[in-house]
């Protein structure tokens, strides 16, 4: 009882519901454009968004698509959140999740024999780690010579996708014509929430990490101090935090959440690492975090948004014969329009001046 | 074996290649300087190359003529640097993440218009491409022939482009504004100069440079487009550029390394070295963070980069 008179208290006091609402906006407007699109090239809208729809929530089938691409967008749009609370751009998800995802593949197939209680939690782990080493490299960069982030972790996103290749070829590939790992043990797969269905527990893991990232944010020092250093770099040195050690950390942190979304990935559905394997989580989490306004409980709503558009969008294209890619349109227009405070202020300006033409 | 790889890399064939390589990097680093002199962080350079690129094969496939696809490309880029514009100075949108948005809108559009218009989604097929030109003169001079003898016109645009884009920047009037801009916003405006105004030109004047360096990638290097076709080349520009100092000139000389880096790393592809083409692809990349590292201790950005000003405020 208590509980839930906190929990409404904490609702609220929810201070975003106004950013919520925004983010709605956005999304609304970047649908509509798309529709504008879909219609300016001769498709039937309704035919689109009837795709769209079954293609994410239409069955149980499609649910279970649309959660298998929502778990790493959870990962990604989580680690693009911790960087920007900490004032950083962390566009190398990309990269950390394939190095992650390989660390754990090749890891996996180590510890395979292992009880599944250490072997699972271990090769997770060591994706994470790997994940985090990659997202140290950018930090460390930031923090010693002020190289921006966004131009290193962009070259760092094709060192890894050239680098974890070379290695898959040259020392873990099996035999056939596509270049990947061999299989996993099932002790190490992340198994399935239903016996034999499609979605990997995996979802689970990333709800997990995404109260742990809240409670590290908001509920610890540590989390403040991030945060402060992201507000403004300056008075956190005042408070005498070291705002270069911040960077660096915030760095490897988020690196390892990414790390975790290509394990999750490969010990999840995919079973091994295949080299190439990301369709672009990385970047899809960009859209995520900033729909979600860097809030961990958001990410889960937005990876959902998103990860259902993923879902829809390929539906819409084997069925209706239109081009998935109208969803990185409109996913450029969703991180255009919040990214842009003052387009609502426009559109409330207009409300109220409306209003008050009315009104004389 | 040294030697042979020594002979690859240091040709006038890598050199020539180097020279062309660094066209679209050279324009895109004069991009980011222009408006990020003018106090714009230009993350969009990207999205607006790869606007360049495919506008140039659309403008030449429709058109049947190359040239008029350049500027098909050029009015492209003008239009996604509109876009970013607005965003940027009327919405005051965060200049990084409406530069990341802005990019993933441009690839997401490209690949949708290739598909509508040539229903395929990995290239367009060939169209006319702007040749190579022969200078007579030039030709018959022993090293110099060799490397602007014959050459792809884009070479000479581009290098009256910077040279133009140089005298602009410091030698005139508008050039002196756009920099008080960036440096100083408020004091700017006091002196009646009109800020917006200027961040508009600016960013209308990169969105034109990156229109034609894109044309470049498709019209002059290849004769078509294909998806993604510029592969992180904008954000090297803006890398060449904080390398280059935020001067046209000193962006072509880090364009020409980097376009240096990638023409080595094209021909070692050629030859076996006993290293495997996934490292030495990576090349490019690395030569990119360890310049960004390196430079970026040494020099200063305009002081009002990146922040939002509104007159009056």
């Amino acid at each position: 009882m208590k509980l839930l008179k906190k929990l409404i208290e904490a609702i609220k006091a929810f201070e975003s519901w106004s950013s919520l609402l925004y983010s709605l906006v956005a999304i609304i407007i970047a649908l509509i454009l798309g529709a504008v699109f879909i219609i300016a090239f001769g498709y039937d809208v309704r035919v689109a968004f009837f795709h769209l729809y079954n293609g994410s929530f239409g069955s149980l089938y499609s649910l279970s698509q649309t959660l298998f691409q929502t778990t790493p967008l959870i990962f990604a749009g989580l680690a693009v959140a911790i960087g920007f609370k900490s004032g950083l751009f962390n566009i190398g998800v990309e990269g950390q999740l394939y190095w992650g995802a390989l660390a754990s593949a090749v890891v996996g197939l180590r510890v395979g024999s292992w009880p599944m209680a250490i072997a699972l939690p271990v090769t997770l782990l060591v994706g994470a780690i790997a994940g985090g080493i990659w997202g140290f490299i950018p930090g460390l960069l930031k923090a010693k010579t002020g190289a921006h982030e966004v131009i290193t972790t962009i070259m760092l996103n094709e060192i890894a996708i050239l680098g974890t290749t070379f290695m898959t070829v040259n020392y873990f590939k099996v035999a056939g014509p596509v270049d990947q790992t061999a299989r996993l043990a099932e002790t190490v797969r992340i198994p399935p929430i239903v016996p034999g269905g499609d979605i990997s527990s995996g979802i689970i893991i990333a709800i997990i990490i995404v109260g742990l990232t809240y409670f590290l944010l908001n509920k610890t020092s540590l989390g403040y101090d991030l945060q402060t250093v992201g507000n403004s770099p300056k008075a956190a040195e005042y408070g005498g935090i070291k705002s270069s050690r911040m960077t660096i950390l915030a760095m490897v942190i988020s690196g390892s959440v990414a790390g975790l979304a290509g394990s999750t990935i490969i010990m999840g559905r995919l079973g091994r690492f295949v080299t190439n394997f990301s369709p672009g989580y990385g970047f899809t989490g960009i859209a995520v975090a900033v729909l979600a306004r860097n809030n961990p409980i958001a990410v889960l709503l937005a990876a959902l948004l998103f990860g259902a558009l993923e879902a829809g969008g390929m539906t819409m294209q084997l069925f209706a014969r239109i081009p998935n890619d109208l969803i990185g349109i409109i996913q450029g227009l969703v991180i255009l329009f919040v990214a842009a405070p003052g387009f609502i202020r426009l559109l409330t300006k207009f409300k109220t001046r409306k209003e008050a033409g009315e009104r004389t | 074996m040294t030697s042979d790889i020594l002979a690859v890399i240091f040709n006038l064939n890598t050199f020539n290649a180097a020279l062309r390589l660094s066209i679209p990097l050279a324009l895109g680093a004069m991009a980011g300087a222009f408006s990020e002199r003018a106090g714009i962080i230009n993350i969009g350079l990207e999205g607006m190359l790869l606007m360049g690129a495919f506008a140039g094969v659309f403008g030449s496939f429709v058109t049947g003529s190359a040239w008029l696809g350049v500027g098909f490309a050029a009015v492209a880029g003008i239009l996604t640097s509109l876009i970013f514009a607005i965003f940027i100075i009327e919405f005051k949108a965060d200049h990084v993440v409406a530069g990341v948005g802005l990019n993933i809108l441009a690839l997401g559009f490209t690949t949708w218009m290739m598909q509508m218009i040539w229903g395929t989604r990995g290239a367009s097929p060939s169209v006319a491409s702007v040749p190579a030109i022969v200078i007579y003169f030039l030709e018959d001079i022993p090293v110099i022939g060799r490397l602007l003898g014959i050459q792809s016109p884009f070479v000479y645009i581009m290098l009256a482009m910077i040279l133009a884009g140089w005298v602009l920047m410091f030698k005139t009037p508008l050039g002196l504004r756009i920099r008080f801009t960036g440096e100083h916003p408020e004091a700017a405006d006091s002196q009646g100069i009109n800020v917006k105004k200027i961040k508009y030109f600016s960013l209308l004047l990169s969105g034109f440079f990156c229109g034609v360096g894109g044309a470049y990638l498709s019209l002059g290097h290849l004769s078509q487009f294909s998806r993604n076709m510029t592969a992180g080349r904008g954000y090297m520009a803006l890398a060449a550029n904080i390398f280059g100092q935020w001067n046209p000139l000193g962006g072509l000389a880090a364009s020409l390394l980097f376009g240096f880096t990638d023409a080595m790393q094209m021909r070692l592809q050629g030859i076996d070295i006993g290293l495997a083409n996934d490292l030495i692809q990576m090349l490019p990349y690395v030569l990119t963070i360890a310049v960004l590292a390196g430079a970026v201790i040494k020099s200063r950005p305009p002081a009002a980069l990146g922040n939002h000003y509104e007159s009056g405020e």
